[in-house]
C-alpha cells in the first residue's frame, strides 16, 4: 500500500509551481483582474507550454494522457497562485466532456486544439451541478438549443463550448454561433472569468457518441476535485501568509506570533486543512481507478475543502489584523479565490445532498 | 421581571407607528459610509424632531430632550426594524465623538460640536491606529508638542474610516514622551482642513476605500481643542471606545439583516424549490434566528442595567465579539443560499440586493478586525471578564 505521490507527480508539482511563480507573480494577478481580462494569455501558455492544457487529453489528440490526480496537483498550484488560468473548463471537464461522449469527429476537431493552449473551452452545466435557479435552463430540440445557462465556466474567451441542457444532455457549440450572447457575470473573483450565455435556437452539435449521462457526471466529479484543490492550495498560501506575517508584526513589544491566540489560529488552520490534502488526493485516484466511489468522494472533498477554506480563508485574515483587509498585500486574491471555489459546481450543502442521496439515505 | 409595555407604551408604540406610515417613504434607501446625502441629513433632522433619535441627548446640544426611557428607545428599534427603515444615521462622530463629548467635553465644546454632527452635518473620524500601534494602541507615535498656544502635530495614521470625507477629526497624539505608554496621551479634535494634513486613500478587499492613511506634517491645533486635559487621552480613548463597540455589535442591524435574509429565502428558488423548504438552509437559519434573539434580549438586558445604574459585568464585555460574529454568519448564509448567485459582484447582472450580502461579508470581516480584534475582545472576556490572569510580558531584552 502506497498513499503518497510518485517522483514524477512531485517533479511536475513543483516544475508548475516555479513556472507560476514566474509567469504568474501577483502583480500580473493584479493585472489581469484590474483589466478584467478572460484570462492571462501569457499565463495559459507558459502552462500549455508544460502540458497543463493536455493533461487529461489522450497522447492520440496531443495530450498527455495524465490521471486526475495529476490534474488536482496543477490544480492545487493554480490555486497556490491564484493565477489567471481557464483550467478547470478547458483542461479538466471540456476534455472529459468530449472524450466521454464525443464522436471521433468533435475529438479530433477539437482536443489537440485544447491540448496545445490554441483553443479554449466553456462549459456551462451549473444548473445540473449547482442548481438551476430562476429563468435558467436550456432546452434542446432538433440540434437547436434554446434558453440561458448561467455561471458557465472559462466563458469569456471560449472558442467553444460544452452546453448541458435540462434533460443532461450534453452539446457543443461553437463560440461564435448564430444566435449565441454571451454576458460577462462579474464575480468577486476577478481572476476567474464567469459567463451567462443565452442562446436563441442556437445550431449544436449533440455529444452523443458515448453515454452523455454518464459524461455529464464524470465530468461535474472531476471539475469539483479540481476545485477543492484549487482551494487546498489557495488556503495554503493563506497560511503560509499568515504564519510569515505573525513571525514579523510586533505589538505590544513581541512579534504577534509569540501570543498563544495567533499561534492557535495558525495551528488550527493547518489542522482542519491538511486532512483536505488527503481526501482530494483520494478522491481523484477513486475518480481513475473506482468508479463506484467517484461520485461520493468528489462531492465529499469538494464540501469539506469549501468549508474549511472559508475558514482558513476568514481566519489568515484576521491574523493580518487590518493589513489583511487593505488591498496592499492581496491577501484578498485568495480569499475571494476560495469564495468563488465554494459556491461553483454546487455549494457545500447541496453537494452534500448528493452524497447522502448517493447512500441511499436522502431521496434524490 | 415585567414585559408588559403597558397603556403609556402601546400609545407610544402607536405614535410611532403612525410616524412611520406618514414618513417612512422619506427614508433614504441608503446609508453610505461617507457623507450623509442631502436625503440623509432631512431624515435625520426629522427623527431628531419627533424624538427619534439623538432621543436623550439635551435640547440645548441638538437632541430630543427627552427622559432616558429603555422602553421607549426599545419601541422605536423594534418598530423601525419591522418596517425595515434604517434608523437615523450611524458614523462614527455621532457614536463615538458624541457620547465622549457629554462625558467629558467642555461647555463650549459640546455647544459647538455635538447639534451639526447629530444633523450629519459634520463628519468625523476617528485617529487613532497607526501603522506599529493597532491592537497595541498605546504604543501610539504620533507627536504634538507645546509651542505658544497651539500644538504642532507630526505623525501618521492608518485606516482611518471617512477620513477622505470627514470635516473633523478626533484624534489621539502623544504630548508627554516621557511618560509612561498609557499616560502620555492625548485626545485632540480638529479640522482636516488644517494645513498639513495628507488623507490617501487606501482600498480595502471590497474594492472601495474605505479608509485611508492620514499624514500630519506641522499641524498646528490650538491648546483649548483638547478633550479633559493634557495625558487624559487614554482614559477619554477607552470612554469611546466602548461606545464603539456597543454599536459594532448592534442586535438591532441583526435583525434586520435576518429579516431580509428571510425574505430572500421565501423569494429565491434552486431548481425551482424556495430555499425556505430546503430543510438544511432553512435549518440555517432558524438557528441563527435563535442567536439573533438572544442577541437582542440581551441588549435588552444591558440597557435596563444601564438604566438602574448596574455594571452588567461580562454581559457587556461580549457584545462586540458575538454582535460581529453574528452578523457575518448572517451574510454568509445568505451567500450560500444564494449558490453562485452570491458571488456576483460590481454590476453584474442578477445581482440580489445591489450585491449587499457579497460586500457585508468582506467588510463585516473588516468589523471583527476594527475597533479591537476578536482575539482581543477574547482577551478582554478572559481577563476582565473572568478574571484570568494577564498574559506574561516579554522579558526585556
Ligand atoms: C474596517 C476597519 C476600519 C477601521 N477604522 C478605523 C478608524 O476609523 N480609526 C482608527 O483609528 N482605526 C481604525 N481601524 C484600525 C483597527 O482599529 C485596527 O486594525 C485593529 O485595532 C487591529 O490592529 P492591527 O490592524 O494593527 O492588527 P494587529 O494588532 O497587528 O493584529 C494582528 C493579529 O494579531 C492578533 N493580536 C495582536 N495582539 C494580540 C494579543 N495581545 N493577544 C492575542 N492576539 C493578538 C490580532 O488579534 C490579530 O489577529 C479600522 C480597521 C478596520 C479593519
Amino acid at each position: 500500500m502506497e498513499f503518497g505521490l510518485s517522483e514524477d507527480q512531485k517533479l511536475l508539482q513543483e516544475s508548475i509551481g516555479r513556472t507560476l511563480e514566474k509567469v504568474s507573480p501577483l502583480e500580473r494577478v493584479r493585472q489581469a483582474a484590474e483589466e478584467h481580462a478572460a484570462y492571462a494569455g501569457d499565463v495559459w501558455q507558459a502552462l500549455a507550454g508544460l502540458g497543463v492544457a493536455g493533461m487529461l487529453i489522450a497522447e492520440e489528440h496531443g495530450g498527455m494522457g495524465m490521471g486526475l490526480l495529476d490534474a488536482a496537483l496543477a490544480s492545487e498550484m493554480l490555486g497556490r497562485h491564484v493565477a489567471p488560468a481557464p483550467f478547470v473548463a478547458t483542461a479538466v471537464m471540456a476534455p472529459l466532456a468530449l472524450a466521454g461522449a464525443g464522436s471521433k469527429a468533435q475529438q479530433a476537431a477539437w482536443l489537440p486544439k485544447l491540448a496545445s493552449g490554441e483553443a479554449i473551452a466553456g462549459v456551462a452545466v451549473s444548473e445540473r451541478a449547482a442548481g438551476a435557479r430562476e429563468g435558467a435552463g436550456v432546452a434542446a430540440s432538433s440540434d437547436r438549443l434554446t434558453g440561458t445557462a448561467l455561471f458557465a465556466l472559462d466563458a469569456a474567451g471560449a472558442d467553444v463550448f460544452i452546453v448541458a441542457d435540462k434533460t443532461g444532455g450534453l452539446h457543443l457549440v461553437k463560440g461564435d454561433a448564430k444566435g449565441l450572447t454571451r454576458i460577462a457575470l462579474t464575480s468577486i473573483d476577478l481572476t476567474r472569468p464567469l459567463g451567462e450565455l443565452r442562446f436563441d435556437n442556437v445550431e449544436a452539435e449533440p455529444l452523443s457518441a458515448g453515454d452523455a449521462g454518464a459524461a455529464l457526471k464524470r465530468m461535474v466529479d472531476a471539475g469539483r476535485v479540481m476545485l477543492a484543490a484549487d482551494t487546498l492550495g489557495a488556503g495554503w498560501a493563506m497560511i503560509e501568509k499568515a504564519v510569515a506575517y505573525a513571525g514579523e508584526r510586533k505589538q505590544f513589544g513581541r512579534v504577534i506570533g509569540s501570543f498563544q491566540a495567533v499561534k492557535h489560529m495558525c495551528a488550527e488552520m493547518a489542522a482542519e486543512l491538511e486532512p483536505c490534502r488527503s481526501l482530494v488526493w483520494y478522491a481523484a485516484h477513486a475518480f481513475d481507478t473506482m468508479p463506484d466511489e467517484a461520485s461520493l468522494m468528489a462531492a465529499h472533498a469538494k464540501a469539506l475543502t469549501s468549508e474549511t477554506g472559508r475558514f482558513v480563508a476568514r481566519t489568515a485574515t484576521e491574523v493580518h489584523g487590518g493589513m489583511g483587509f487593505t488591498d496592499l498585500v492581496g491577501l484578498h486574491y485568495w480569499f475571494k479565490r476560495i469564495g468563488l471555489n465554494r459556491q461553483l459546481l454546487g455549494s457545500p450543502e447541496r453537494v452534500r445532498h448528493e452524497a447522502a442521496v448517493l447512500q441511499g439515505w436522502a431521496a434524490d | 421581571m415585567d414585559l408588559a409595555y403597558g397603556p403609556e407604551y402601546e400609545a407610544f408604540r402607536a405614535e410611532v407607528r403612525a410616524f412611520i406610515a406618514k414618513h417612512g417613504a422619506k427614508a433614504p434607501r441608503r446609508f453610505g459610509v461617507s457623507r450623509p446625502s442631502e436625503e440623509t441629513q432631512n431624515w435625520q433632522r426629522l427623527l431628531i424632531e419627533h424624538g427619534l433619535t439623538a432621543r436623550t441627548i439635551p435640547k440645548e446640544y441638538g437632541g430630543y430632550g427627552a427622559e432616558p426611557d429603555i422602553l421607549k428607545s426599545r419601541i422605536i428599534a423594534e418598530e423601525f426594524t419591522a418596517a425595515g427603515l434604517p434608523m437615523g444615521i450611524a458614523n462614527q462622530g455621532i457614536s463615538m465623538l458624541v457620547p465622549t463629548l457629554l462625558e467629558l467635553g467642555t461647555e463650549e465644546q459640546k455647544k459647538k460640536w455635538i447639534a451639526p454632527t447629530l444633523r450629519g452635518e459634520v463628519v468625523w473620524c476617528q485617529g487613532y491606529s497607526e501603522p506599529g500601534s493597532g491592537s497595541d494602541l498605546a504604543s501610539l507615535q504620533t507627536k504634538a508638542v507645546e509651542d505658544g498656544d497651539d500644538f504642532i502635530i507630526n505623525g501618521q495614521k492608518i485606516w482611518t474610516s471617512t477620513a477622505h470625507a470627514a470635516d473633523m477629526i478626533f484624534c489621539l497624539v502623544r504630548t508627554e514622551p516621557e511618560a509612561k505608554k498609557h499616560e502620555g496621551i492625548s485626545y485632540l479634535i480638529f479640522s482636516m482642513q488644517t494645513p498639513g494634513i495628507e488623507v490617501r486613500p487606501l482600498k480595502t478587499m471590497t474594492g472601495h476605500a474605505e479608509f485611508n492613511e492620514v499624514f500630519f506634517t506641522d499641524v498646528r491645533v490650538p491648546k483649548k481643542d483638547i478633550v479633559a486635559g493634557r495625558g487624559q487621552g487614554w482614559f477619554v480613548a477607552n470612554a469611546t471606545l466602548k461606545h464603539e463597540r456597543g454599536m459594532l455589535g448592534d442586535p438591532n442591524q441583526a435583525g434586520t439583516r435576518l429579516k431580509e435574509i428571510t425574505d430572500l429565502m421565501h423569494k429565491e428558488t434552486m431548481d425551482g424549490t424556495r430555499l425556505i423548504d430546503h430543510p438544511v438552509y432553512r435549518d440555517r437559519l432558524v438557528a441563527l434566528q435563535a442567536r439573533v434573539f438572544a442577541m437582542q434580549f440581551h441588549g435588552l438586558r444591558l440597557l435596563t442595567a444601564a438604566a438602574k445604574g448596574e455594571d452588567p459585568g461580562i454581559a457587556r464585555l461580549i457584545v462586540k465579539l458575538q454582535g460581529c460574529e453574528l452578523n457575518h454568519q448572517l451574510a454568509a448564509l445568505a451567500i450560500d443560499a444564494l449558490g453562485e448567485i452570491g458571488v456576483l459582484y460590481e454590476d453584474s447582472p442578477h445581482l440580489r440586493a445591489q450585491g449587499a450580502w457579497q460586500h457585508r461579508y468582506m467588510f463585516d470581516l473588516g468589523l471583527i478586525i476594527g475597533g479591537g480584534t476578536a482575539q482581543i475582545q477574547k482577551n478582554i472576556i478572559s481577563e476582565r471578564g473572568l478574571g484570568m490572569p494577564r498574559e506574561p510580558k516579554p522579558a526585556k531584552a
